[in-house]
């Protein structure tokens, strides 16, 4: 029986590395036990070490895409979901087509809920100025994310914010951008930002863009979530918009039709000249 | 006059922005600021940052440069004889909004269109100079969307595609003639030679001259439209007619539908209905099934007579319905093609069945493995283990789908 302990940090290499030295050795999924970040505890601390590093192992590419991704899901079984199918695709190749298979299924489903993660944190992390002077500017966010996500989208911020710094903390992982050098760091309790006046602006912009006569709740709700609404500073004022949208529209349809304003008269009679003159 | 607060008129110009369906930031070129020294990454796919109770996603800034506009376009909020509030933001407003909501990751990038003030140049001109200073002064990597003015003067629109991931003019309402009665001020003519300059523009930018080297980038996510639907008495049949074209002739990446909707201070020539919301997702379905799914539009417009999409089912099991001889299909032997056309079946679906078919003997259950959605295909498929017997004819089939009758209540 193997234990192979694996880091919050650096999860993906270390998984892909055991995987590797196991499926070399021929050791079979039921041998092989999967501790993340500790979890299991001293009980079964006491395990042989791995086998050594084998000739070279082949996967297929689509399987090591998904395995990079399904790593980061917050299901204990994943590794040995992994694992497993590892050991099935030695014989079975073509299993990565089947579409049918439901073990792969499973797999393909996690992979998902993973990349729907990653792209809802790309989404809404949400930073805070934290006006601290100097040549680089620098912001903070709190974020709780579904999965693990935190170490393989930390890089899209990188990209996206090359000039300033930043930090992305979470319960998990805290990923820190300072002087274009990422690193990623042990979780932490949500730390106590700064307010930051632009956050009444962005308010005052989601109030305005949403038409209140197209109010289709579900819609947003399927898309953005109400887990993430309380770290979202724009979320406050969807019960408001809801509420006040039917008496909005009624107004609208209420309204007399007005006599347009003196300057429309003129500027029509200055618009028509030019068009003659064109002519 | 008092100077007007910046958040006062981020709420005019927003508001009057929101009447512009479109806030897609896909499909341009890949840019990052890895180098350090700018702001800001594009990447295939854009970002939803939010949705507002109306569903709909809020990528970019999407705002007015102003409101105050010389034109008297009936359906527009915005309109000289309107009694709207108005706002103008300087340059300088427009360049900090869009750069301190990036930092924060509010936004993709930024969506400006405008009023008409002065003249069509000058209005086009100011938006001009707002792209440019992004991109040069600010090094903004991010998404930029401009609306061009159609009677702008080509140099202007030339320069607006070299800042701009995307460029769009409205055509604004189905057919020449309500352009005509509703917009009396703008010529449908010139908005397409407007949308045709543009698109010649982007082959000439980018095909490569004899040195080999290829010419600046133009506008690298192309172009795009929108037509107000339920403003004017257009059929469905029209308005995709009408769609068919414009993505023929103007090689747009997109036609855009927008449910007319109440305004304040509206025009009596217009009167205020409920947004007809069904109709323009039958729209957006219907054009769909124009792109990807190889369906015409006189395939789609056939089942009624009045030339309008069912409101009821989708465009594609109206259609389905009306051809039944067609089904049921075999999905361990139809064509691709074929298989497009089942209702409920997607292009990933159908993918997955023509790659899991070399494996297996396609049963009911591995389709739903897959994740199929089967209760709209069932009665036009078979597979190994079934068939949908008389189904497929049955009397009653489009009662399964169309939605019960509204329940009567006590006035
Ligand atoms: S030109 Fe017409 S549609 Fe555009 S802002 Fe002016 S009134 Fe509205």
């Amino acid at each position: 029986m193997y234990t192979v302990p694996l880091p919050r940090i650096g999860t993906d290499l270390a998984w892909r590395d055991a995987a590797k030295r196991l499926i070399g050795a021929a050791i079979p999924p039921e041998d092989v036990l999967w501790d993340f970040g500790g979890e299991m505890g001293e009980l079964f601390a006491t395990a042989a070490p791995l086998p050594p590093p084998s000739r070279r192992i082949k996967a297929p590419q689509s399987f090591i895409q998904m395995a990079d991704t399904v790593v980061w899901h917050k299901d204990p079984q994943r590794f040995a979901r992994l694992y497993a199918m590892l050991w099935r695709l030695r014989h079975e190749t073509g299993l990565m087509q089947d579409r049918a298979d439901q073990h792969l299924a499973k797999l393909r489903q996690m992979e998902k809920g993973v990349n729907r993660c990653k792209h809802k944190m790309k989404a809404f992390v949400r930073f805070r100025d934290l006006r601290q002077g100097g040549d680089r500017r620098s912001f903070a966010a709190w974020f709780e994310p579904t999965h693990h996500t935190v170490e393989p989208t930390a890089p899209f911020f990188a990209r996206r914010f090359a000039d300033m710094d930043w930090m992305i903390a979470t319960p998990d992982v805290t990923a820190q951008f300072v002087d274009g050098n990422l690193s990623f760091h042990p979780g932490q309790p949500k730390p106590d930002l700064p307010k930051d006046g632009a956050e009444a602006l962005w308010g005052a912009y989601f109030c305005n863009i949403f038409n209140p006569a197209r109010v289709k709740i579900k819609a947003m709700t399927s898309e953005m979530p109400k887990k993430y609404w309380k770290n979202l500073p724009e979320a406050q004022h969807i019960h408001d918009l809801i509420a006040g949208a039917e008496a909005k529209v009624q107004k609208m349809q209420d309204a007399a039709p007005t006599i347009p304003p003196e300057r429309a008269q003129r500027i029509r009679r200055q618009l028509r000249q030019q068009k003659g003159d064109d002519q | 006059m008092t100077r007007m607060a910046l958040s006062d008129k981020l709420a005019i110009l927003s508001d009057a922005a929101r009447y512009d369906a479109s806030c897609a930031s896909s499909g341009t070129a890949r840019r990052d600021s890895r180098d350090g020294k700018g702001l800001g990454s594009t990447e295939g796919s854009g970002i939803c940052h939010a949705y507002a109770p109306d569903g709909r996603c809020i990528s970019l800034l999407k705002i007015l440069m102003t409101n105050f506009c010389i034109y008297d376009c009936a359906y527009c909020i915005n309109r000289v004889s309107s009694h709207v509030r108005r706002a103008r933001f300087s340059a300088d407003e427009v360049v900090q909004l869009t750069i301190e909501f990036y930092r924060r990751n509010y936004i993709e990038g930024l969506f400006l269109s405008s009023g008409i003030i002065r003249s069509p140049d000058a209005t086009m001109s100011d938006m001009v100079q707002i792209a440019k200073r992004l991109r040069e002064g600010e090094n903004f990597r991010g998404y930029i969307h401009l609306k061009t003015i159609p009677d702008a003067a080509p140099e202007l629109i030339e320069q607006a595609g070299l800042y701009a991931d995307r460029l769009s003019i409205n055509v604004e309402l189905p057919t020449d003639n309500s352009v005509k009665a509703y917009a009396p001020e703008k010529n449908p003519v010139t908005i397409r030679k407007a949308m045709g300059d543009v698109k010649s523009r982007k082959e000439v930018a980018s095909e490569k001259s004899y040195t080999g080297k290829r010419g600046k980038r133009f506008a690298p996510a192309g172009q795009s439209t929108q037509m107000i639907v339920g403003a004017d008495r257009s059929t469905d049949a029209t308005i995709l007619g009408q769609s068919t074209r414009l993505y023929g002739a103007y090689q747009l990446r997109r036609v855009y539908y927008s449910a007319f909707s109440p305004i304040p201070d509206a025009t009596a020539q217009l009167p205020l209905i409920k947004p007809p919301l069904v109709r323009e997702h039958r729209l957006y379905q219907a054009d769909w099934l124009l792109r990807f799914y190889g369906f015409g539009v006189d395939e789609i417009t056939a089942a009624r007579p009045d030339g309008n999409l069912d409101l009821e089912l989708d465009p594609k099991l109206a259609w389905a319905l009306q051809n039944r001889a067609l089904f049921p299909v075999d999905v361990n032997r139809a064509s691709k093609d074929m298989l497009l056309r089942v209702p409920g079946f997607g292009t990933r679906t159908v993918d997955r069945i023509l790659s899991t078919r070399r494996h297996r003997n396609l049963r009911y259950g591995d389709l739903l493995q897959m994740g199929t959605p089967m209760k709209k295909a069932q009665p036009f498929i078979v597979a190994r283990d079934w068939t949908p017997g008389a189904l497929t004819d049955s009397a009653n089939l489009r009662t399964r789908f169309a939605p019960p009758p509204q329940q009567l209540s006590l006035l």
